[in-house]
């Protein structure tokens, strides 16, 4: 069994914790330079907005229905992440942390009841450090992340799924029938890997909900669209078959995060795991057509080896301009690694976190001339990936000795940001105000 | 604001400061308590749960005499179950306030540590949530 855990609204709900009086009121984070819609509370989803809706279509709201805009403040959730991975991490045995929000649990060989045991963590979340969660449950990948949909939905819309599904959905627990009938009420473009364009084709084939998709062949599946989407029906029908390198990219960040064969204690080694996770993570980023405006690094010992002195830390950096190109991803994620790292710890975990995901094609509007990936680099990229998919991961890799190029804050346009509640000493929450 | 262009460690972390953990005694110190050293982690002292402790800044003069002054820093830790007589942080009308909870089978009310301020009770329909338990406070001194 596997559970996906997963942060509810999870910037607008980092952003409550420290401002208690936005608690029940319409709440938007806006992307970088106050774009766009990227997180909504359920109160904000409720008056109507879109994920992507352009903040200026939402001034009228913030004016007559008391909502709230805010700009992403990124070292928050940045933060705010690092502390619900180690806490959803007690859920097993281990973690693959999929986004800033999301992280997979493998639940093989745990003992008891699964569904309290995933209450007990979603509570210990909840009064620790304030987010609410969901966490779905099943025996793959695909159905873990649509029984978490599925906790979600039941949570926010009653009457979309049974209330006892709410907060925490074990669909390796549901019978057949119970099973089919939540299928049957989840529409095909919301499973997991199916996009809006797929989802669109297999409608117009007559497959419109996942249960129509659970009973597709595989084969059929395979010869009328891709192996992908044969995954995803044997998912589906309980067969694992995707792995870290064959999922679907999150849409709002994108996490490359491994734990170590064997413990790791010099910097240098740390480097090249960090490097590697980048590079993945910037791969998956072209894959997806989108920039990085924002980068997250951590490292941390292993919770389990309670003899071992314990360390964990993350920082994150804001880029100069968003990017693409594994040679400024990989240098600022080691800029912040050679920042934390401390001697004398067994590290046993690190990865890299890209935030502040944005269309490519968003940048030519930026006015930094100085930092616009210039065509030839965009075709390097291009073949590093056709390469390295050719002839097999890692064919060719950066030379980490790259000159290293001062990292500067890009103005950023950010009028609402809130403070550094969790990273900044002078911008602490304020109490008795 | 510290330079953004840097990246910026976020803390709990160790905080290590030197300490000898034999107590001074006069005569000959045993050769072996050289080797005795240990570092004193003041964070890990402070900071039982990690995860689920913030930092918060009080301003004003209501809880001068449990020794948070203006400008003190609060360790906040979340995991601690509040109980009567904890100094807390809580949110009434959406904002946070440091006081002292007293609660009581029919009552719950936050106590300032200064007589000048009288005290928070709930009126009707009005949720007073507990944020968090207070641990630790730090002042700092002009250097």
């Amino acid at each position: 069994m596997l559970a996906l855990v997963d942060g509810n609204n999870f910037y607008c709900s980092c952003e409550r914790v420290f401002q208690p009086w936005l608690q029940g009121r319409p709440v938007v984070v806006l992307s970088n330079n106050d774009g766009c819609a990227i997180a909504r509370s359920d109160e904000a989803k409720a008056l109507g907005i879109k994920m992507g809706a352009p903040y200026f279509q939402l001034r009228e709201l913030e004016r007559d229905a008391g909502l709230i805009a805010l700009s992403a403040n990124f070292a928050l959730y940045g933060d705010m992440s690092d502390r619900m991975m180690t806490l959803a991490a007690g859920l097993g045995h281990m973690q693959e942390v999929y986004s800033i929000d999301e992280s997979f649990i493998d639940l093989s060989g745990i003992p008891g009841d699964l569904v309290l045991r995933a209450r007990k963590i979603r509570r210990r979340i909840h009064q620790w450090i304030g987010i609410p969660t969901c966490i779905g449950i099943g025996p793959t990948k695909t159905l873990a992340k649509l029984a978490n949909a599925i906790a979600k939905s039941a949570e926010r819309k009653p009457g979309s799924y049974p209330a006892h599904h709410a907060q925490i959905c074990h669909l390796g627990e549901c019978n057949a029938q119970e099973l089919a009938a939540l299928l049957q009420a989840t529409e095909v473009g919301d499973v997991w890997g199916v996009g809006r364009k797929i989802g669109a084709q297999l409608r117009e084939n007559g497959v419109h909900t996942a249960l129509d998709l659970q009973r597709m062949s595989p084969a059929a599946a395979k010869a009328g669209w891709s192996v992908v989407l044969e995954k995803t029906v044997r998912e589906l029908n309980g067969v694992p078959c995707i792995e870290f390198e064959d999922e679907p990219p999150a849409k709002q960040q994108i996490a490359c995060t491994r734990s170590f064969g064997h413990p790791v204690t010099e910097l240098i080694e740390l480097q090249e795991a960090i490097t590697e996770f980048a590079c993945r993570a910037a791969e998956k980023l072209r894959k997806q057509g989108s920039h990085t405006g924002h980068i997250m690094a951590f490292i941390r010992t292993s919770p389990f080896r309670k003899q071992d002195p314990q360390y964990s830390r993350s920082a994150s950096i804001p880029l100069p301009s968003p990017t693409s190109d594994s040679a400024h991803i990989t240098q600022a994620a080691n800029a912040i690694i050679k920042r934390i790292y401390r001697p004398g710890f067994k590290y046993a975990k690190a990865g890299v976190m890209l935030m502040d995901l944005q269309p490519a094609t968003r940048e030519q509007l930026t006015l930094d001339f100085d930092e616009v990936m210039p065509e030839n680099r965009v075709r390097l990229m291009d073949a590093m990936d056709q390469v390295n998919q050719r002839y097999g991961r890692g064919t060719l890799k950066l030379a980490s000795a790259g000159a290293p190029k001062a990292i500067k804050l890009w103005a950023m346009k950010q009028e609402r940001i809130s403070s550094g509640f969790t990273t900044d000493w002078e911008g602490l929450a304020l109490a008795n105000k | 604001m510290p330079n953004l262009s840097t990246p910026q460690p976020l803390p709990p972390g160790p905080l290590v400061i030197k300490a000898f953990s034999t107590s001074v005694q006069c005569g000959f110190p045993s050769p072996a308590e050289d080797h005795h050293v240990e570092r004193i982690d003041l964070m890990s002292q402070l900071i039982k749960h990690p995860q689920a402790t913030f930092m918060l800044r009080v301003s004003g003069h209501s809880m001068r005499d449990a020794g948070i002054l203006d400008g003190s820093v609060v360790l906040v830790d979340r995991a601690i179950k509040p109980e009567s007589g904890h100094i807390v942080i809580a949110v009434v009308d959406g904002d946070f306030t440091c006081k002292i909870l007293q609660t009581g089978p029919d009552f719950f009310r936050l106590v300032a540590a200064n007589p000048d301020f009288a005290d928070i009770v709930p009126n009707d329909g009005q949720a007073i949530e507990v944020w968090g338990v207070v641990v630790a406070s730090i002042v700092q001194h002009a250097v």
